[in-house]
């Protein structure tokens, strides 16, 4: 089994999530993306796992997936409270606490 | 009562106190108190004469005895007079010491202490009686009452001295309650003057006694007045130091007693009311000074070699001043003046006295002049106070008082003939006697002052009489008799001045008062003059002669009147005699004058230059220092620090504002770069 080819996957996904993050205006889309790079972080770990025949890996993966509903969750309740307020999803919208 | 002494000061001390804090509200503003301490301390002061003199008979007694004795059993040797040793009675305590040098209070009562505590305290409550009537409503009755027990209290402390420190002590005392009453009515500019005059002409003086002290100190290691005179004269104290120490004290007489050239006070000194002056010229002040010559006589004796039978200082000062007060008393108009002048001049005859060796002779002229004296005084208050209202000028509001006044008149009278020396009157014996002892140690040139100056004395004390009481009444009002308060003081005075010479009337064999009151231990041998009509009568004589003299220029009106009108010698004369002999005018104008000028420019150059310049300099660099501190520390350190910190602050905000830019995904920019950066810096360095 070779190791790297899940470690570019992961990087691949990562980068897409931290770009999804930093360029997207739309706050669902940054939520996604904030989804994107857990996932990646998962990949990572469960092909540690696999490649180390340690369990530690698997369990890791499994509280961040149950960890990333419950941001999602939070995370989704903003987004509509944003929406709410401001009639719009768009995040650079949303500076009230520039200095 | 001899060991107790020290209750004869203490009682008008305390009642000093008393007046001052209760005196206003006793019935009698604070007099009975005065009167009443005063009091009881001349009857402690009798009982303490008793028994000294019972003290003295005892020991002379004995020593007769034994004399006797010795006559019987050696067969005719032994002396006809035996002189018995009679030592003073001390007590002292230590005041406080320094080093191995202990200051003492005590008391050291002798003959000397005893007689002066008698006439001091006499005088003194007969002054207090006067005055209830004399001072009647004046504005500072109780305050008057209060400083003339003090007064009398620090004369007393002054007799009773064991040592010379308390001594000074009493003396200064004196000198302040003088200044105080000279100044009662300190209302009245002249008053207040006279009253600074005598504080600081006496001062002159004081600071030769100080002097004197510590010479005496050093000299002899001791402040004790006996230890004192027992060294002196068994010569264990050089005589140059004695010298030194004795001209010292005398500075001092001369400024208390009022002898030549510091005589200048005394008169000035009138300004007070009468029984002030009473007290100040019989018993307390004056007296003081006579009193310091006759206690540390050994001392005098020996510095000045008085036994050498040569002219010396003290009897030289006492002679110009017999003169010079003498002929000063016949211009006066003012009748306290006449009474000063002659005060000064008898003063005279007591330091001449003293200087000439005649110790017992003075004291005992001290001991009669305070009865007339203080009778003439008191006298003069009378008139003053009933007879010319308040007015003591004999020219303008006296004359021909006799007939209203007649017990002030007789007491007068005996008070002047006492005074001029007439026989049996007390001045006679004592005047006398100063003459005869002057004779006998050779001092002829002494007895020609003196009996000079007793012929001057009966002259005046005529003119002042006849002024006085004769001829036709020249004031405005209606004169009477004084009330009893003043009278009965003139009488006891009267009856004194008549008995008192008879204490020691050497004629009839008399010699009590020398016995009584001269110190047997630690006192030179000294000469005892034989009665002599002859000196006698010519003293007597002169002493009528005067009266004569008197009598036909005043009350016949014969001899050169007007003379000042028609003789310019004469004029010019009386003119530097009413300006006594213009001593005033130097002591004030030229010696005052010109040192208290430079002494004021010079103080005035230096308040200007130096302690203004050090004042301003101060200020101006205080200043200086201010303004650097304001400009540079305050405004450019603390408040740049201050203000830089803030700038700094607030620019660095600024700075960092563009970072807090709102913007979640600045943020998160910001945060994986930084990851990214540190990833790197972990994967270089690692």
């Amino acid at each position: 089994m070779l190791l790297n080819q899940f470690l570019i996957l992961s990087a691949f996904l990562f980068c897409t999530g931290v770009y999804g993050v930093l360029a997207r205006r739309n706050g669902v889309l940054v939520l996604m993306s904030v989804e994107l790079m857990l996932n990646a972080v998962n990949i990572n770990l469960v092909a540690f796992s696999a490649y180390g025949r340690d369990v530690a890996g698997q369990v890791f993966a499994l509280f961040i997936i149950t960890i990333a509903a419950a941001e999602v969750g939070v995370g989704l309740a903003i987004v509509l409270l944003i929406f709410r307020n401001m009639n719009s999803p768009d995040l650079d919208r949303i500076d009230q606490l520039k200095g | 009562m001899l060991r107790n002494a020290w209750l004869i000061p203490l009682l008008p001390a305390l009642s000093f106190v008393a007046i001052l804090l209760f005196g206003k509200r006793l019935p009698r503003k604070g007099a009975e108190l005065g009167v009443g301490a005063v009091g009881a301390s001349f009857v402690l002061a009798c009982a303490a004469a008793w028994q000294w003199i019972d003290k003295v008979e005892g020991a002379t007694g004995k020593a007769e005895g034994l004399a006797a004795f010795g006559k019987g059993m050696l067969g005719g040797e032994g002396g006809e007079h035996a002189e018995a040793v009679v030592a003073p009675v001390t007590r002292a305590f230590t005041w406080w010491q320094n080093g191995n040098v202990e200051f003492k209070v005590g008391i050291a009562i002798d003959g000397l202490a005893v007689m002066m505590m008698f006439v001091v305290t006499l005088v003194s409550f007969l002054i207090h009686i006067y005055s209830t009537s004399y001072m009647e409503g004046d504005r500072r009755f109780t305050h008057f009452y209060a400083l003339l027990s003090l007064f009398t209290a620090s004369m007393l402390l002054l007799v009773v001295a064991d040592n010379t420190v308390e001594l000074l002590v009493g003396w200064e005392l004196v000198g302040l309650c003088s200044f105080v009453l000279i100044g009662h009515w300190w209302e009245e500019k002249p008053n207040a003057d006279a009253a600074v005059k005598a504080f600081l002409t006496t001062r002159v003086g004081d600071v030769g006694l100080m002097i004197g002290i510590v010479v005496l100190f050093f000299a002899a290691g001791t402040f004790d007045i006996q230890a004192i005179n027992g060294q002196a004269l068994e010569g264990e104290v050089g005589h140059t130091l004695l010298l030194v120490a004795s001209a010292c004290l005398l500075a001092g007489i001369i400024g208390k007693s009022g002898q030549f050239p510091l005589h200048t006070w005394l008169p000035d000194a009138m300004a007070g009311p009468t029984p002030v002056s009473a007290l100040i010229h019989a018993a307390t002040m004056v007296v003081a000074g006579v009193y310091l010559g006759a206690r540390l006589f050994p001392v005098f004796f020996e510095g000045f070699s008085i036994d050498g039978g040569t002219i010396n200082v003290m009897a030289l000062v006492g002679g110009v001043t017999i003169i010079i007060g003498a002929v000063l008393a016949f211009v006066q108009r003012d009748i306290k003046k006449v009474l000063a002048y002659s005060t000064i001049s008898q003063l005279g005859y007591m330091v001449m006295g003293l200087g000439v060796g005649a110790w017992v002779a003075a004291v005992f002229h001290l001991f009669t002049h305070a009865f007339f004296k203080a009778l003439l005084f008191l006298g003069a208050g009378s008139v003053s106070h009933s007879g010319s209202h308040h007015s003591f000028d004999m020219k303008n509001d006296m004359g021909g008082l006799r007939k209203f006044m007649p017990i002030t008149f007789w007491t007068f009278l005996i008070g002047s003939l006492a005074l001029a020396g007439i026989f049996p009157f007390a001045g006679f014996w004592s005047k006398d006697e100063i003459l005869a002892t002057a004779g006998e140690n050779e001092f002829t040139f002494f007895v020609v002052v003196g009996l000079i100056g007793a012929l001057m004395t009966a002259a005046y004390m005529t003119r002042c009489v006849y002024l006085t009481f004769f001829g036709e009444y020249r004031g405005h009002g209606e004169p009477h008799e004084s009330p009893r308060a003043i009278t009965v003081p003139l009488v006891v005075l009267a009856g004194f001045s008549v008995v008192a010479g008879f204490l020691n009337a050497s004629a009839f064999d008399v010699e009590k008062f020398k016995e009584w009151v001269e110190p047997t231990v630690a006192f030179p041998l000294l000469e005892h003059p034989e009665f002599e009509l002859a000196g006698a009568l010519l003293a007597l004589t002169v002493a009528l002669l005067g009266i004569l003299i008197g009598y036909a220029y005043w009350f016949r009106n014969l001899g050169p009147h007007g003379i000042t009108e028609r003789n310019r010698a004469a004029r010019v004369g009386y003119t530097f005699l009413e300006n006594k002999y213009y001593l005033d005018a130097l002591y004030e104008n030229v010696i005052v004058g010109s040192i208290k000028g430079a002494i004021a420019r010079a103080s005035y150059w230096v308040n200007q230059r130096v302690i203004d310049g050090a004042v301003n300099g101060v200020a101006a660099g205080a200043a200086q220092v201010g303004r650097f501190a304001y400009d540079v520390v305050d405004q450019q350190g603390v408040d740049g620090a201050v203000n830089g910190i803030a700038v700094s602050a607030g620019e660095t905000g600024g700075l960092l504002r563009y970072v807090q830019s709102g913007r979640v995904q600045r943020y998160a920019l910001m945060l994986f770069a930084a990851v990214a950066l540190l990833s790197l810096a972990l994967f270089i360095f690692n």
